[in-house]
């Protein structure tokens, strides 16, 4: 609808170390106040303290833009938040946008209010297609991706459920004189209340799941100068982790976001594994301990050169963890073709040697572990806006006095959850309908 | 050149041509109805029932423009039924059984009542083509020539119709009529898109040789509901209908004849309807089911044929007949024609625009069966709006097209869905097809329409007076409703049911409580007392919906500036910068006229929704 506020991230999914929020609508100036305490003067990059308005809890510095409209891209009220990157950051930004009543934009949305409020230049107008191409193209990339795994067809299971009801449902209001179940209508309101409650019971655990949050991360653990940092910046390209030949430099996490083959994952570099008498550095071990545990791969590394060192070890054997046994600095010395019963792969970071073999690996493992976290990233607060929508209207189904109501209540729950999983017809409702009963004279 | 010029000549006389030469007459058109016999006019080919739910949502609306068929249906009325009546009134629809004869007599009647109506019989074998491709009249068998400023084409099944009972086949429209093959090769030589569909009627039974007393009757209602708003008093003596269920025989015998069944033995491969199947398709595909429900309907005051709803057939005539005699209270009963099952030639609706006006052949409209739907109320409905455009098409001035939004009637939504979607079976009207079903009522329609046909010149000058004189009264009780509050004390005083939180309450909202008594409206507040039954009950009607249609309003009104932005009939969308191949085929194909029907398209994206907008502003602003 016209009327919202919307936001969507501008630029930068995953690698940037810049995301861009772009807020746009007539409450975007609440918005912002809402976040940043102030509205900074238009057009003048100023640097806010972004806080979530529910728990003043501060989500991140960044820089804040004003645009008021109609000067302004899409031509209404706009703002931009330059975030610090991660996608941590960037979901708690956008939960706390919906919870002051901005919502998700949908695919194209901003090109397609610019244009609407007669922003775009017309001379652009050749151009522009592919514009909004590329934005509803990244934006329908992201949602796939997200809605491939297991969540996808959770989703996917409730669209069908709420089909199958409001064909019920329609077939009680449109053949009457048919022979009908007569229970038909009391029963999809039974049925509506048990798929309400599930979804209730999904929107409440994901909101408790700090993984879910942040979605798919594998940590590097391993003794100190195994390489763990020359290979997260190796893996990601850049000088990410500061990297000396002095053990113990890496002391706190380093975490960058590495594309792999389109699933986006956390690499969590931690401080080495050993006792410490540095208060810093045990502090930083603790953390690693911790980030372990919530990432859903530990990259366990060992170097060519030294001894396997126990704590590793020890973690390479917890039954309940699930490792990649890697084994660095291949360069300098001959690696064992097992370690911890667990078959190794041979990397040299200095050389670039086994990388792509490392790379294409771990690939595989993220594609299969995306399912179980997908509800990560930007798109997790649309999903998430979609389903709470869903719960409203199923909410609003049980207090409707006729059944002309509780239909159109299943209708707006399934235009909600269609959001996520694609629109549904009314011939597939139709399709249902005859299909399930015998209806005609 | 021509024998004869008229502003609109109308060809057919079924519900869509009753109702496109009507309209096109009150529009001020000179107007020419041509169809094979005149004593036909008003013919129900299937079953003799107006309305139902959907459907007389429908005829309401008709009614609003002032159109033919309820008040005819009213007239010939012999069993009136408020159908979902334990429902809300949104889904409410009113159906009446009419006689046959009788609704017949009543169209007709008000057809020659038309100032400025001609009815003529003729066979129509051609269309008069002029040099730029629109169409400038017809050519009848007989040789004469007439001219016209518009031409609504309304025949039907009538275009390759082929009746099929049992193994034999017959070359028809209607059972003993013939069937229209010279208008069939025009169209085609326009280069129209035609496709095959099919539907089945039952036999129809000598209710002499039924045995009523063994049967459950089902009275009609007492009051009846009119189907117009127009009618004050229903005249005919009722009558009631009969129900009776299929047997364990019944299934059995269809069953071991399933092979002699032109639908089931493959003569028939066109598609019909889902929603009205054969009984060889219900003891198929349902064979879990123990019985079906036959509604045995009479067919007149004077005709004892009856109509057995529910048991259509292609099936052999004898296996009819014995079909007919497993059905408990029918063991005697006798047929007077057996059941059939038809294939037609329609055209396919995507070829017109939203004035039913042929995109490629501009003054030819086409309504009714013809463009694929099934029904007289989907029929009436495409012959008022052809009937329309096609008078003031036929005066000349460059007027914008006439048309209903979806969010304004079921007129809008059946055309919009036809002209943009096509159609894949028999197209039938049913509630579900509306996003706006709370709203398009079957008893706001003048409400929603009246005013708008007064504007296009379709309604009646009585009509006019009175819907005005109401509109009036409802607007200023509605507006005393919602400026005036009531506390929650005042309320429980009065006996009205609220919880006690102490807020005042607009009289309007209380109006929108569903379980509140007219008594307890009355003692509540007294004002009310005076109005007519009518007013009362359109407020708080809309008070019922309100929240929900105030929600909905509001979706309407964000979406209306793009929705309504148009799409040029000669717009070249591969000259659309953007669009894939693939959505440039399916716009090409449908070719929306608005940028909302664009949107609605199955599989057209949102970025070639972007794309086509940005090009049509870029377009408009190149223009002005």
């Amino acid at each position: 609808m016209m009327g919202d506020t919307i936001f969507a991230l501008a630029s930068g999914a995953g690698r940037a170390a810049i995301a861009v929020v772009r807020i746009s609508g007539p409450r975007a100036g609440a918005v912002v106040q809402a976040l940043a305490r102030r509205v900074p003067a238009p057009r003048l990059a100023t640097v806010r303290r972004l806080r979530d308005p529910r728990t003043s809890e501060v989500l991140d510095e960044a820089l804040v833009l004003w645009f008021p409209g109609p000067a302004s891209y899409t031509g209404e009220d706009s703002a931009e938040f330059h975030l610090h990157g991660g996608r941590a950051v960037v979901a708690a930004v956008a939960d706390a946008l919906v919870s002051v009543g901005a919502r998700p934009a949908e695919p194209g949305e901003f090109t397609r209010r610019a244009f609407l409020h007669g922003r775009l230049d017309l001379t652009a107008a050749e151009g522009i297609a592919d514009l909004i191409d590329a934005e509803t193209e990244a934006q329908r990339r992201q949602a796939l991706r997200q809605s491939g795994g297991a969540l996808g067809h959770l989703y996917a299971s409730w669209t069908a459920r709420l089909t199958r009801l409001l064909a019920r449902q329609e077939a009680f209001i449109e053949f009457e004189e048919e022979d009908l179940p007569e229970d038909l209508d009391a029963r999809v309101s039974v049925e509506a209340a048990t798929l309400r409650d599930e979804i209730g019971a999904h929107l409440a655990a994901s909101d408790r799941s700090e993984r879910l949050r942040e979605g798919l991360v594998f940590a590097i653990l391993g003794a100190p100068n195994v390489g763990k940092s020359s290979l997260l910046n190796a893996l990601a390209g850049r000088e990410a982790a500061i990297v000396s030949a002095r053990a113990g430099t890496t002391r706190d996490l380093v975490e960058v976001v590495l594309d792999l083959r389109g699933v986006p994952v956390v690499l969590a570099d931690t401080a080495g594994l050993r006792e410490s008498a540095d208060e810093i550095e045990a502090e930083g071990i603790r953390r690693a301990l911790r980030r372990a545990e919530e990432a859903s791969l530990l990259i366990t590394v060992f170097a060519a050169n030294q001894e396997p060192d126990d704590a590793t070890l020890r973690i390479l054997q917890r039954p309940d963890s699930s490792c990649l046994v890697v084994v660095n600095k291949c360069d300098l010395a001959a690696p064992p073709a097992r370690l911890g019963g667990q078959e190794i792969l041979a990397v040299a970071a200095q050389t670039g040697e086994g990388l792509e073999v490392l790379r294409s690996r771990l690939a595989e493992l993220a594609a299969d572990r995306a399912g179980l976290t997908a509800a990560a990233g930007l798109t997790r607060p649309r999903h998430r806006a979609a389903l709470e929508e869903a719960v409203h209207w199923l909410d609003e189904l049980s207090a409707a006095p006729l059944p002309e109501m509780r239909a159109e209540a299943l209708r707006a729950a399934l235009a909600a959850i269609g959001r996520i999983t694609g629109r549904v017809g009314v011939e597939a409702i139709l399709d249902l309908v005859f299909g399930e009963f015998c209806i005609g004279k | 050149m021509f024998d004869e010029t008229w502003d609109v000549v109308v060809v057919g006389g079924g519900h869509a041509g009753a109702e496109a030469a009507a309209a096109a007459a009150r529009c001020g058109a000179r107007t020419l109805l041509l169809t094979h016999r005149v004593e036909t006019i008003g013919e129900m080919s299937c079953n003799p029932a107006v309305g139902g739910i959907g459907k007389g949502h429908l005829v309401r609306e008709v009614d609003a423009l002032d159109g033919v068929i309820a008040r005819a249906a009213d007239m010939a009325g012999i069993h009136f039924k408020l159908l979902n009546r334990s429902k809300g009134p949104a889904v409410r629809g009113p159906r009446v059984q009419t006689d046959r004869r009788l609704f017949r007599a009543a169209v007709q009647g008000m057809l020659r009542a038309t100032r400025g109506l001609d009815l003529r019989a003729a066979s129509v074998e051609e269309l008069i083509l002029g040099p730029d491709g629109s169409v400038g009249g017809i050519a009848t068998a007989d040789g004469q020539r007439i001219g016209a400023g518009a031409v609504v084409i309304t025949t039907g099944t009538f275009l390759r119709g082929e009746i099929h009972i049992g193994e034999q086949r017959i070359s028809a429209g209607r059972a003993g009529e013939a069937p229209a093959l010279g208008l069939a090769r025009s169209l085609e030589r326009l280069g129209l898109p035609l496709a095959r569909l099919k539907t089945g009627t039952p036999p129809r039974l000598d209710g002499r040789t039924i045995d009523w007393s063994a049967l459950d009757s089902q009275p009609g209602d007492d009051p009846p509901e009119a189907l117009s708003w127009m009618t004050e008093r229903i005249g005919n003596r009722q009558v009631a209908c009969a129900i009776t269920f299929t047997t364990a025989a019944t299934h059995a015998l269809v069953r071991a004849n399933l092979h002699r069944s032109a639908i089931h033995a493959g003569a028939i491969r066109s598609v019909g309807p889902r929603y009205c199947p054969s009984i060889e398709d219900k003891v198929t595909r349902f064979a879990d089911k123990l019985r079906h429900q036959i509604f045995l309907e009479p067919e007149g005051l004077e005709d004892d044929t009856v109509y057995p709803n529910g048991i259509s057939t292609s099936l052999p005539e004898a296996v009819q007949a014995a079909m007919v005699t497993s059905l408990p209270g029918l063991e005697r009963a006798v047929i007077r024609r057996p059941g059939y099952a038809i294939e037609y030639d329609h055209i396919d609706p995507r070829a017109l625009r939203p004035t039913l006006e042929v995109r490629a052949a501009p003054r030819l409209f086409l309504a009714g069966q013809i463009n694929g739907t099934t029904g007289y109320e989907e029929a009436a409905a495409q012959g008022l709006m052809a009937g329309i455009n096609a008078a003031a098409r036929a005066g000349g001035t460059a007027s914008p097209d006439r048309t209903i939004d979806r969010s304004d009637g079921y007129i809008g939504v059946m055309i919009d869905d036809l002209v943009l979607q096509g159609v894949t079976e028999p197209y039938r009207m049913l509630t579900a097809r509306s996003e706006h079903r709370l709203s398009l009522r079957a008893d706001n329609a003048g409400l929603r329409l009246t005013e708008q046909g007064i504007a296009w010149g379709c309604v009646g000058p009585e009509r006019a007076t009175a819907h005005r004189a109401f509109a009036a009264a409802v607007a200023e009780t509605e507006a005393w409703t919602r400026q005036t509050t009531a506390t929650s004390a005042a309320l429980a005083a009065a006996g009205v049911p609220v919880s006690g939180n102490g807020r005042r309450r607009s009289v309007f909202e209380v109006l929108g409580m569903f379980d509140l008594s007219e008594a307890g409206i009355f003692a509540a507040f007294p004002r009310l007392r005076g109005l007519t039954p009518r007013i009362l009950a359109a407020v708080r009607t809309r008070a019922l919906y309100a929240p929900y249609v105030e929600r909905q309003a509001a979706e309407v009104r964000s979406l209306e500036r793009e929705e309504r932005l148009a799409i040029p009939d000669d717009l070249n969308f591969a000259a659309v910068p953007g669009l894939s191949l693939e959505m440039r085929q399916r716009l090409m194909r449908a070719r929306p006229a608005t940028l909302g029907g664009a949107g609605r398209l199955a599989g057209v994206t949102p970025a070639a929704v972007a794309a086509l907008a940005v090009h049509l502003r870029a377009r408009q602003a190149r223009f002005t």
